[in-house]
């Protein structure tokens, strides 16, 4: 029988492998991609608790959709910045912002 | 092992294997190739969860919108198309470990935390309880939704759970969410119209 925890295991599996991503990606887009798995597992989560909790069955899949329109916004956003950051650097590295470094 | 699990179980693995991969790769066509298994997996778990709409709508904005736009940004940031910016062993270490006692807590805490009392309330798969397109959209124009609120005498008294009315309704946040999306996406053409600038060294 498959029970939340499952579900919960494989949202915190995405979860922390969102974060390696987010950590260990020189990439400023490979960061990004680490922001949308961050997002992915706890939506995972959400849904999870929709499906397993009475009282719960539209919060969670309706907090779920927010999530998702929020995550498309975002990257919208942050693809613009890195776009604008690769005219300003010819690089996407996120190393190479250091101007505000003191 | 029912039909259920035997989809949950492969589907878990093709999910969690390729958020690995997504994390471990070096070269960023490959990691968003990846991060398109991961996201169809999850679109697949919602659908087991029986979540319909949500997983509908994991399949067009993400595998649709955001991989598209991450790999139109690969290609428009990358000199070549195999540039490898490699991070150093000892940042790999790091991080690394932080994931790794993360993930420790995460899962010290499902496994430590009692989720008897939800299990009880298990939503079956019936029309009563399970929601709908349709209750999602009546809940997003601001209708208010019965909530089945589990009644502990029910099941001796051998009634229907109690259909107490209360309001879930959610037209506020749709219109603050339309209105975020309209601005983002005017900030963001805003923000990436082309401009000849380029210093070459910053």
């Amino acid at each position: 029988m498959i029970g939340l925890e499952h579900y919960l295991i494989v949202g915190a599996v995405l979860f922390i492998a969102g974060i390696a991503c987010m950590a260990g990606k020189r990439n400023a887009i490979g960061v990004l991609i680490g922001v949308e798995m961050v997002l992915n597992g706890a939506n995972v989560n959400f849904v999870a608790f929709a499906r397993y909790n009475r009282n719960l069955a539209l919060e969670g899949q309706i907090f779920a959709l927010f999530t998702i329109v929020l995550a498309a916004a975002e990257a919208a956003i942050a693809l613009a910045i890195v776009l604008n950051f690769y005219n300003n650097h010819v690089s996407v590295d996120v190393d190479a912002a250091e101007e505000l470094k003191g | 092992m029912t039909f259920e699990e035997f989809l949950f179980w492969s589907l878990a693995l093709i999910t969690c294997i390729s958020a690995i991969a997504v994390a471990a790769s070096q070269n960023i066509v490959r990691a968003a190739v990846w991060l398109l298994f991961t996201l169809a997996g999850v679109s697949c778990l919602y659908l087991l969860l029986g979540a319909d709409f949500v997983g509908a709508v994991q399949l067009i904005v993400y595998v649709g919108g955001i991989l598209i736009l991450v790999v139109f940004g690969v290609m428009l940031t990358n000199q070549g198309p195999f540039v490898n910016m490699k991070t150093s062993a000892g940042e790999w270490a790091i991080s690394l470990v932080v994931g790794l006692l993360m993930l420790g807590l995460l899962l010290g805490c499902i496994f430590a935390a009692n989720w008897t009392e939800l299990q009880e309330t298990l939503v079956v798969d019936d029309a009563a309880t399970s929601r709908s397109a349709n209750d999602l959209g009546l809940a997003l124009l601001g209708v208010a939704q019965p909530t089945v609120v589990p009644d502990a005498q029910a099941p001796k008294l051998n009634v229907l759970p109690q259909q107490k009315k209360t309001p879930v309704a959610y037209l506020f946040p749709f219109e603050i969410v339309s209105v975020h999306l309209v601005v983002v996406l005017v900030g963001a053409a805003y923000l990436a119209r082309a401009k000849r600038r380029r210093r070459t060294a910053a």
